[in-house]
């Protein structure tokens, strides 16, 4: 019988996260999320000849929060951009072994987070951002009760 | 692994003597105590019996007491028992901004019936004044209810110059008691209110069972159709272990009170000092003082409740959290919202609730615990930047 609300594997990446901290000159910096629902996400790319050398990422938010960035920094790394682009949230659900319903809004937090560095990347470098790249916005106000 | 349950308002555990005294009444004395004969006049007998020990807890007479299935029928029940039984005389409701689910969704309920609701305000402890109360009564206010304490920060209203009010203009006073009753005194006379809500369960009766205290004479509608049950106000085969559970637990009570809260005060006190003492950028929501005595609530900067939780019950500690991760809604608690703050800090709140089986070394082990939580998380934290 299990007694926690998620899988092991996101207790494992909630309880030892991979890829935690600040990254020294990152290439790339992608910012989601707000105070008011309660999560808010880093993340930090590092890329070297089209490939995604490094990925880092620092999170204020749920156990789903947190497991979700550190899944995602891990699905990305050592990929090309264009690979890791095709990275999904529900991928990132996935690959923890699945996320509750409600914690389903985290894996999209993982994945714009990453958009957002790779959109921040692609303004630095070519001056043109990443096309059709919006981050999916969580209502801020218009909570139904 | 050391177990330290601090989460007494969510529930509690039902007492032996609690579970002793009900063992009974599920097999032995099981008749319908509607039956006339001696199987069912027995179990009648035990349930009057309950009545008269709620009643003597509350300072109310026992045809005052009605039993129900706990604090939201409670709540429900007074609410639209008088909103309905009303209806000619007005249609306006005032209630608090920091009411239980139970209560503002009720009202919420009430709304699209065509009530008119006002929530008023509270201060940064989260009280309610009740000059406040005062301003908002209209011709048209047929009930006021607010809460006799907070159930996440542990706030304790003004009930009675409330009820000097409510008296003086005629208007019915509830208040929601379900984190009260059992534990402070609470008496109903002393408090001035028409109708109370309780639970057993949450002063170590069982689940599944409450009761609503309704003056005589207050005008309220039945909550459930059917039989003549407690004197047609709740129809319904009574729930008999369960109502001899919460009177055995309102005998215990009135015959402890005092000493629990003796128990539990300084070992509060010692929690709330230590936290804000060893967790920088800390802080206490509520009232210092006109608190629940065994609750402690605290928003933690920069970290969210839910992984703070996990955390802790990864090491033994139950707690609980206003930040939304575990409301099931995305919203932070709508009662620290209310107190004034920040989403941040509303998320990042902790609430320890202690009870009778609370020890000194468990608020030690908390302690010891809760800092290096607080700083593994705080370091992954984007918001905590520029302050290590």
């Amino acid at each position: 019988m299990t007694a926690q609300p998620y899988s092991e594997k996101v207790m494992d990446h909630f309880m030892h996260p991979r890829n935690v901290g600040d990254m020294e000159n990152p290439d790339g910096i992608g910012k989601v999320g707000n105070p008011v629902c309660g999560d808010i996400m880093e993340m930090y790319i590092k890329v070297k000849d089209g490939v995604i050398v490094d990925a880092k990422f620092k999170t204020f938010g749920c156990g789903a929060a947190i497991a979700t960035s550190s899944m995602a920094t891990e699905l990305v790394k050592g990929k090309t951009i264009e690979e890791a682009l095709k990275l999904t949230n529900k991928a990132v659900a996935e690959a923890l072994g699945g996320l509750p319903a409600i914690k389903m809004h985290c894996s999209v937090l993982a994945e714009d987070a990453f958009k957002a560095a790779v959109n921040d990347y692609l303004l630095k470098t070519t001056g043109k951002g990443l096309p059709g790249f919006k981050p999916h916005e969580e209502p801020l106000e218009e909570h139904e009760h | 692994m050391r177990k330290v349950y601090l989460d007494y308002a969510a529930t509690t555990p039902t007492r032996t003597e609690v579970m002793a005294a009900m063992q009974p009444y599920f097999r032995q004395v099981f008749g319908n105590p509607s039956s006339i004969h001696a199987f069912g006049q027995e179990a009648k007998g035990a349930i009057e019996s309950s009545r008269d020990k709620v009643a003597a807890l509350l300072g109310a007479s026992p045809e005052e007491i009605v039993f129900t299935s706990g604090g939201t029928e409670s709540d429900n029940f007074a609410l639209e028992g008088v909103a309905f039984a009303n209806e000619k005389k007005g249609n306006h409701i005032i209630t608090s901004a920091i009411e239980h689910h139970a209560i503002t969704e009720c009202c919420a309920f009430l709304k699209k019936r065509g009530l008119e609701i006002t929530y008023l305000p509270v201060d940064k402890y989260g009280l309610v004044d009740p000059q406040e109360v005062k301003k908002a009564i209209t011709d048209k206010t047929i009930l006021i209810s607010i809460m006799h304490a907070n159930n996440e920060m542990g706030t304790i209203e003004p009930l009675a110059e409330i009820s000097k009010i409510t008296k003086e203009k005629g208007i019915y006073f509830h208040t929601d008691a379900v984190q009260t009753v059992g534990h402070l005194s609470v008496n109903v006379k002393e408090l001035g209110v028409d109708l109370l809500s309780l639970s057993a369960h949450k002063f170590y009766g069982p689940k599944g069972v409450g009761a609503l205290y309704i003056r005589k004479g207050t005008r309220l509608v039945s909550f459930l159709h059917g039989g003549g049950q407690e004197r047609g106000r709740r129809a319904s085969t009574e729930n008999v272990p369960g109502i001899v559970g919460l009177g055995i637990a309102c005998e215990l009570a009135q015959a402890e009170m005092g000493k629990n809260h003796a128990q539990l005060q300084p070992l509060r006190d010692k929690l709330i000092k230590g936290i804000l003492e060893k967790i920088p950028e800390s802080q206490l929501n509520g009232h210092p003082t006109l608190r629940l005595p065994n609750n402690v609530n605290v928003s933690i900067k920069y970290v969210e409740g839910e992984s703070m939780l996990l955390n802790l019950d990864i090491v033994g500690v139950a707690a609980s959290t206003g930040s939304a991760c575990t409301s099931g809604s995305l919203e932070a608690s709508h009662v620290l919202l209310a107190i004034g703050l920040s989403h941040e800090l509303a998320h990042g709140s902790l609430r320890f609730t202690l009870g009778k089986e609370t020890t000194e070394e468990d608020i030690d082990y908390v302690l010891e615990q809760l800092p290096p939580i607080v700083e593994k998380l705080r370091a992954m934290s984007p918001l905590y930047k520029g302050k290590k």
